[in-house]
């Protein structure tokens, strides 16, 4: 019997961060002293993210190399989540340093549970096979239920922890079943033999295209618990609201970027063929989200639940943007617009997934500056999460204040902060596919989203303060958060190279 | 005598699918209940791939439910895990109890 060594080196980065888990677990058992010990987990945590970003762009292929028996793709996407995945959680992990310490919550294995669930989120990314999304998304979810309850004596984070449980399994459960559906139709996991399914002849039988659409629904019920897509969302603000914010920053940002991978994955990549079935569901689901997540922010007078249905209504702009891969409705000349302007549309499919990745990265690093915002006014004992608690804020820190509104302003999509562009890029696709509609609702439903953020901005400049203490956050929480807020300013007046990278990302196959 | 086809397999799953869905629905009173109704959940898929495995002759089915398998029991462990966190802090495991979170 052969058995040929697989290719290890387009899995590099994984094998490296895997690695350094058993070693922080392992070296950190060795370290007598507490404060040593905690110390080295959170440094040996960054040195492992670090250097997976480091080997992700030193072994990122040219073209896309499949390995381990075609299980594992890597490729320029995959590359590119990584690296912003990678991203996302060092920020977070910097951001939630001091409140995690502030709470005894520090400890060495909230550091690995954290690797680990990048590890998850880094094999979801370079899936090839609906096995690698299974076990890659399982590796991101598991890790976060425990790091929800991680504050063993808080009973709302514990409460917060069965609950995302409890709809996270039915998430999985329901993928599964969507994925056994599709495998009867099929006779296939493997996703880039299910993308030209058609051409070869798998599953084009009535019958077995019936299973398959079947499937399909399961597959996007799934996909739409994950990205927390209205009506599947109910989780979404529980979560955010009862787990620490330090944990709530790593579940609103890195994470949303694997689902919007595994929805590429599974959907643009392994079901391109049946789009004009998944096309009609996302339609009601982004509608959904975004006319439920924008109007019931506007009655939560907590921060942390408000930003949580924002995050809904945005991922339904994502999804927006995913869906307009096809012509919607009948085939219209929405490109004589770009003709008049002298521009020459993109495709549509290459136009949709880089306005969707786009608004993705957008989203993350806006979410980041939200609840590090958050984090810098929490005490010990003490989460700053009500819009009381940002009453005034700028008679206490104008910089901060300032940094906060930009956020803000960004998020509401107000030019010329990077979350307007975001949105011009997803209008822009729903237009070019002739959504028109969609597109006029979106822009009134984020017309009515600004009231709840310029809400955070009046309170923050115009309400009397609560309390005139100055602020008590470390100097690398404070650089980190003038960074962020910065760079919320500068990529919207220079998002050329972000817009660029996203259509770079690409992988051929999908252009 | 009857022989057993592809669709009894599926109708089996599927049942099993709907109690599970239910199960978790429905279930106003003991967590404990939901978390074997996610368990059976993943069951109702196994069976599902173990069907289709056989009926397409295909071992890559197969496979996968070892797959699923494995990954159910971590899944169960921590379920159990918050569970028991949830009841030191709360003395309760009905679901109805659970309602800080809310607005």
């Amino acid at each position: 019997m052969n058995f040929a060594i697989p290719n290890f080196l387009p899995a590099a980065a994984e094998i490296f961060v895997a690695v350094m888990v058993l070693l922080s677990l392992l070296l950190t058992t060795f370290v007598r002293e507490r404060q040593s010990a905690r110390a080295l987990g959170y440094g040996l945590a960054q040195i492992s993210l670090l250097g997976a970003c480091v080997i992700v762009v030193v072994v990122m292929p040219s073209q896309a190399v499949l390995t381990f028996s075609d299980l594992f793709i890597a490729d320029s996407l995959a590359g590119f989540l990584k690296l912003m995945i990678l991203f996302a959680v060092i920020v977070s992990l910097l951001y939630g340093r001091d409140y995690l310490a502030v709470r005894k919550m520090d400890r060495p294995e909230f550091f690995m549970l954290v690797q680990l669930m990048a590890l998850g989120m880094m094999v979801l990314v370079g899936a090839n096979h609906m096995l690698t999304v299974y076990i890659g998304l399982e590796m991101m979810s598991l890790p976060l239920y425990a790091l929800i309850a991680f504050d063993r004596d808080n009973a709302r984070a514990t409460e917060a922890a069965m609950k995302y449980f409890v709809l996270g399994s039915l998430a999985s459960g329901m993928l599964l079943y969507g994925m056994s559906m599709v495998y009867g139709a099929t006779g296939t996991m493997d996703l880039s033999v299910l993308m030209d399914a058609a051409s070869r002849g798998i599953g084009v039988a009535p019958e077995s295209r019936l299973v398959l659409a079947f499937g399909l629904v399961f597959l996007v019920c799934g996909i739409a618990f994950k990205l927390g897509i209205a009506p599947f969302h109910m989780w979404v603000p529980d979560v955010y609201q009862g787990a620490p914010t330090a944990v709530t920053l790593l579940i609103a940002g890195a994470p949303k970027l694997a689902a919007l991978g595994m929805a590429m994955r599974l959907l643009a990549f392994g079901m391109a063929d049946l789009m004009v079935h998944w096309q009609h569901m996302l339609i009601v689901l982004a509608v959904a989200s975004i006319v439920l997540g924008n109007l019931a922010a506007i009655v939560q007078t907590n921060i942390k639940r408000m930003l949580a249905y924002s995050g809904i209504s945005h991922m339904g702009f994502v999804l927006l943007a995913l869906l307009s891969a096809r012509w919607i409705g009948s085939e219209q000349t929405a490109g004589d617009a770009f003709a008049l302007l002298g521009l020459q549309p993109l495709p549509l499919t290459v136009n949709a997934y880089s306005a969707a990745l786009f608004y993705a990265v957008a989203y993350v690093v806006m979410t980041l500056a939200a609840f590090g915002t958050i984090v810098l006014l929490s005490r010990s004992g003490f989460e700053a999460d009500t819009l009381e608690d940002f009453k005034g804020l700028n008679r206490r820190s104008r910089w901060f204040a300032g940094m906060m509104m930009f956020t803000m302003l960004s998020m509401a999509g107000i030019p010329f902060f990077v979350g307007f562009i975001a949105k011009l890029a997803v209008l822009q696709a729903v237009v070019q596919a002739g959504g028109y509609w969609l597109a006029v609702l979106a822009v009134v439903m984020s017309v009515i989203g600004a009231f709840y953020y310029l809400r955070v901005v009046k309170v923050m400049y115009f309400d009397a303060p609560q309390s005139e203490e100055a602020l008590v956050a470390s100097p690398d929480v404070r650089f980190l958060l003038s960074v962020n807020g910065i760079g919320i300013a500068v990529l919207g007046l220079a998002p050329q190279w972000l817009l660029d990278m996203c259509l770079q990302a690409l992988p051929v196959a999908l252009s | 005598m009857m022989t057993l086809s592809l669709s009894h397999y599926l109708t089996l799953a599927a049942v099993l699918f709907a109690i599970s869905i239910v199960g978790i629905v429905l279930n106003r009173k003991n967590l404990i209940v939901l978390l074997m109704a996610v368990e059976l959940m993943l069951l109702a898929v196994n069976i599902n791939f173990v069907a289709f495995s056989h009926y397409l002759n295909d071992i890559h089915g197969q496979v996968f439910v070892f797959f699923v398998l494995t990954v159910a029991a971590a899944e169960s462990a921590i379920g159990l895990a918050i569970l028991i966190v949830l009841f030191r802090n709360r003395r309760t495991i009905h679901v109805d109890d659970l309602d800080s979170l809310q607005g």
